[in-house]
């Protein structure tokens, strides 16, 4: 990963100059562009690009950005993510070729080291001096490491970076136990991080309750209890005042209490410190505490610099989320382009988050500060919930909230507050469970459309129902065109509520029914399929449906028995539902002619075969092509030839390739290291086992594979449903990719499995998705759909959180132990046989077929040389 | 419809068409595309119409799936989906299109054509 990594930053090296040349004889006619130095490439930095480039505004401006740590910008909020699969990949931010593209000249692990106000002429560490008509400074934040004698022992960390993360990494692989300092929201995000390090794990906290500044003794009880439930020790009140050895372990701390605990890490998460020192030596105004004073424009006391982020200080106070960092940045943008009037006006601090997969919501006045306010508390000791309200004192508008171990509400209740909605009589209610089952929230029409429903992204109401009247119409198409939840997903529940209402007021009617025959999802059908065990079309709709069904849901019901019970296409109960692919088993081309596609797993061929491919084709003069997937596609092939063409292909050891199904396609793969000199896998054997063990699995759309025997991917893995790309440990798993229409990059799922794992991870994968996609979608739009989206898929597949595994793998298995080629089947039964022919009186073949020639081959004819042939 | 005039052709036994699936037949030099459905009142049907399909220009129509959309009992072109009425030929996504209907019935175990 590092090596891609640093390939892409000499990619943006090299490609700077190259594109600074070419520009050279564009600038001479334009106006003087503005030079304009970004210090910091964290997120808030970047964002700020980013929104650059979105006011259309950038070529106006000759930009120079320096970051401090050697990787562009990454998402620090998910830095956990790392700790998973040590993948920069799943935190970057930046898209390949952003920099290069935008003309944006970027400074990597070289940080800005002084601004001289005076020359207009920024110093950087590595010597580099760059004059400024305007500076950002986007500097962040340090962790706050208190004074505690031994602080700077070895094996004492902050938690912010990727080379922190690297660093206690690597301290892990030596001890057994980790504590960390700080029981806040980082704290805790640490504490997880150790955990996954397989450390036994402390969190050592100074005030009476976890998260001290978010939520109350209620919340913060509830919070350590489920987080003892993990096997996380929580020590509160208690202020360290000495690290130094340790007897059983690497250091001993000493607490104000007399008490002492051993442990072989520390990590400090005790707050963080604005990164202003570079600000202070400029001499810009700076607060009693430290932070940049910025105004509303986040200009500081020069005009020509704008402060972004946690330097910044407004109103006094330091905002260390990502959310009012965006919002700041937009706030620059537009004040510093006048493309927009945006101001930073504060910001609410309201959060919701999965601290070790444990929901925690704050909202507003948490402490319910305000004078007279009223609190309403439920808890369920037994489901480990704790949810309180505050309100005003006379009931009508919400201050605040915490929500513990359920946070479904979050949504809803932040938007009573921050739009000042009136609450429902009893707004109690609005935090029970109701007994019913109906969700007693927010409607979502009442909504102003000012209402912000992404806070991450800042998406209103508005851009969603712009969004929706542009033609969106699901979540995934919501999320491509506004961002709207591709933060941290908080929204997603409430965003889906208000595109459906919208579609519902443009009439355009929220029916998840399959057809008119059915008043289910193909969801709903699979399960009543699997549990009713109903093996036939007619039985399914004569109990469930109605009507005589249609070219939907027959092929539907088709591909789900398919699934389940795995019988052969052409059995009597079913051939009727298949379409005309199916029950050809070829694709049928516009002319109505066929084409023939035989299994090459793996892409891996013997001469002896290939040359049986050659001579078929050349037989039944068929059209002969190399296909993406890595085999041969033979078109031309009329209904009645096709059993004489596949005779002759079963003899020769072919097997049907299922081009013509919703089912596997191909396992692509490259030649891996049996041959490569770069390969560390044999990614041959793996993706033959792979294609293999999947093939005639009947899924809601195809499915394709791909196998890589190293970083280089020259498989495309990472385009495919499930990709494979080997790395000296094993093999990193890619699901949800997608070429097509809409390409879609797969998301790293696990990194480093070993076989037995990586076919345990697919086997559950592809039968999860088979089980809830809907018909005709894609991995990838499944994913982007599901709420909670990778991190969800992952619990499901992975941890299991269905507790679903078992039986998963059980259904897979299944269906591999029935595997038939279907062309085999079909060949050996005469009565099959007959149905290839065009008429069902004759043996004459269908006149409307013509093939002409061009370059050596045959294609269909044009219907003007069709009128030539016949005159 | 049956006319005293019509005169009836043999085409193929009642078990080379499947239930719910079609088949084209030669007939006086045309395809035409039969199918056998059983209808919302269980009983056994026949229908038949060209088997050209005109949107794509191709003899397919007899390889498409039966169905029903509403009360009329369709079949759905196989290349580009568009349903077509069997009883009419008419097409239900564009009504400037249909194909043409023949005469069919079943005599004894016989699929019969008309002209």
């Amino acid at each position: 990963m590092k090596l891609k990594q640093l390939a892409i930053f000499l990619g943006t090296l090299l490609a700077i100059p190259l594109l600074m040349l070419r520009n050279v004889n564009g600038m001479k006619s334009m106006k003087e562009k503005i030079k304009l130095v970004v210090i910091g490439n964290g997120p808030v930095g970047h964002n700020f690009l980013e929104y650059l480039v979105e006011s259309g505004e950038s070529d106006n401006y000759q930009v120079t950005v320096f970051g401090e740590e050697p990787l562009p910008a990454y998402d620090r909020v998910h830095l956990t993510s790392w700790f998973k699969n040590q993948s920069v990949d799943d935190i970057n931010m930046v898209s390949e070729g952003f920099y290069p593209s935008n003309n944006f000249t970027l400074h990597s692990g070289d940080k800005v080291t002084q601004i001289d106000r005076f020359k207009r002429v920024i110093t950087s560490d590595a010597g580099l001096e760059v004059s400024y008509d305007k500076i950002i400074l986007a500097t962040g934040s340090v962790p706050f490491v208190p004074p505690v004698p031994g602080h700077d022992r070895d094996n004492v960390f902050v938690y912010r970076t990727i080379e922190d993360l690297e660093k206690i990494t690597a301290a892990a692989k030596t001890g057994k136990v980790g504590a960390v300092i700080g029981g806040g929201l980082l704290g805790l995000e640490a504490a997880k991080a150790l955990m996954d390090l397989d450390l036994k794990t402390h969190v050592i906290e100074f005030a009476p309750r976890l998260m001290a500044v978010q939520i109350d003794d209620g919340g913060g009880k509830m919070l350590s209890r489920k987080i003892q439930d993990l096997g996380v020790s929580v020590h509160t009140q208690k202020n360290t005042q000495n690290i130094g050895d340790g007897e059983t372990a690497f250091h001993k701390m000493s607490f104000a209490d007399g008490q002492e605990l051993e442990t072989d890490i520390i990590v400090f998460s005790a707050g963080i410190r604005p990164r202003d020192e570079l600000a202070r030596q400029a001499g810009l105004g700076m607060g009693a505490r430290g932070g940049v004073v910025i105004n509303n424009n986040c200009l500081t006391s020069d005009n020509d610099i704008y402060a972004i982020g946690e330097v910044a200080l407004w109103d006094n106070k330091i905002y260390g989320l990502i959310a009012p960092g965006n919002t700041m940045a937009k706030a620059a943008v537009d004040h510093l382009t006048g493309t927009g009037s945006s101001e930073f006006a504060g910001a609410d601090m309201s959060t919701k988050l999965k601290l070790m997969g444990v929901d925690v919501a704050s909202i507003g006045d948490a402490h319910a500060t305000t004078p007279n306010s009223r609190s309403y508390t439920y808890v369920n000791d037994r489901e480990e919930v704790y949810k309180k309200i505050v309100v005003s004192e006379d009931d009508k508008h919400l201050l605040g909230a915490v929500l513990i171990g359920d946070a479904a509400e979050y949504g809803s209740l932040l938007q009573f507050m921050l739009n000042k909605m009136e609450l429902p009589s009893e707004p109690e209610g609005l935090i029970l469970p109701s007994l019913d089952g109906s969700s007693s929230g927010i409607g979502v029409d009442a909504l102003p459309d000012s209402a912000v429903l992404c806070s991450c992204m800042n998406v209103s109401k508005a851009d969603v129902i712009n969004a929706v009247e542009a033609g969106a119409s699901d979540m995934a198409a919501i999320k491509s065109c506004t961002k709207a939840a591709t933060g941290c997903g908080g929204c997603t529940a409430l965003v889906t509520q208000v595109l459906n209402c919208e579609l519902e007021k443009q009439g355009v009617e929220v029916n998840t029914n399959l057809c008119e025959h059915f008043s289910y999802t193909r969801q709903d059908l699979y399960n009543i399929i699997r549990v009713e065990k109903i093996k036939s079309f007619e039985e399914l709709l004569e109990n469930h449906g109605s009507g005589l069904g249609c070219d939907i849901c027959k092929p539907t019901t088709a591909n789900i028995l398919a699934s389940c019970w795995n019988d052969h296409v052409l059995d009597n109960k079913l051939q009727g539902l298949q379409d005309t692919n199916d029950y050809f088993m070829g694709n049928m081309q516009k002319d109505g002619t066929y084409s023939v596609v035989p299994r090459v797993p793996g892409g891996e061929i013997t001469p002896e075969k290939l040359i049986v491919l050659g001579e078929v084709a050349k037989k039944y003069d068929l059209y002969t092509k190399i296909t993406g997937g890595q085999r041969v596609d033979l078109f031309g092939a009329r209904s009645e030839q096709l059993p004489d063409i596949w005779r002759e292909l079963v003899d020769a050891g072919f097997e049907t390739g299922h081009a013509y199904g919703k089912s596997l396609r191909t396992v692509k793969s490259c030649v891996g290291s049996t041959w490569c000199r770069y390969g560390v896998q044999d990614s041959m054997a793996l993706s033959i086992l792979l294609e293999n063990r999947y093939k005639g699995l009947r899924s809601p759309h195809k499915l394709k594979m791909a196998v890589s025997g190293c970083t280089r991917e020259c498989a495309e893995a990472q385009s495919k449903d499930v990709g494979i790309i080997a790395t000296e440990n094993g093999w990193n798993m890619y699901v949800c990719g997608n070429g097509g229409m809409k390409p879609r990059h797969a998301d790293l799922f696990a990194s480093d499995l070993n076989d037995v794992d990586l076919i345990k991870y697919i086997d559950r994968f592809y039968m999860f998705y088979v089980r809830t996609a809907d018909r005709l979608q894609r991995t990838s739009v499944w994913m982007d759909n599901m709420e909670g989206g990778l991190e969800y898929l992952k619990s499901v597949i992975i941890e299991d959180k269905l507790g679903l595994a078992a039986e998963l793998e059980q259904e897979m298995s299944a269906v591999v132990d029935t595997y038939q080629c279907e062309w085999k089947t079909t060949i050996e039964d005469p009565e099959k046989m007959k149905r290839f022919g065009h008429f069902v009186n004759s043996k004459l073949h269908d006149e409307n077929v013509i093939f002409t020639t061009e370059r050596e081959q045959i294609r269909p004819a044009l219907t003007s040389e069709r009128t030539s042939e016949t005159a | 419809m049956t006319t005293a005039h019509q005169q009836w052709f043999d085409i193929c036994n009642i078990d080379d068409i499947l239930p719910s699936m079609g088949r084209c037949a030669l007939f006086n030099e045309l395809q035409v595309a039969i199918f056998r459905v059983i209808d919302q009142s269980g009983q056994e049907k026949f229908y038949a119409i060209d088997n050209f399909c005109p949107f794509s220009q191709s003899n397919t129509l007899s390889r498409g799936l039966t169905g029903s959309i509403t009360d009329k009992i369709v079949v759905a072109s196989p290349i580009y989906k568009q349903h077509f009425e069997l009883s009419t030929g008419l097409c239900l996504e564009d009504d400037s299109v249909s194909v043409k209907t023949y005469p069919v019935r079943l005599n004894g175990c016989t699929i019969q054509l008309a002209a």
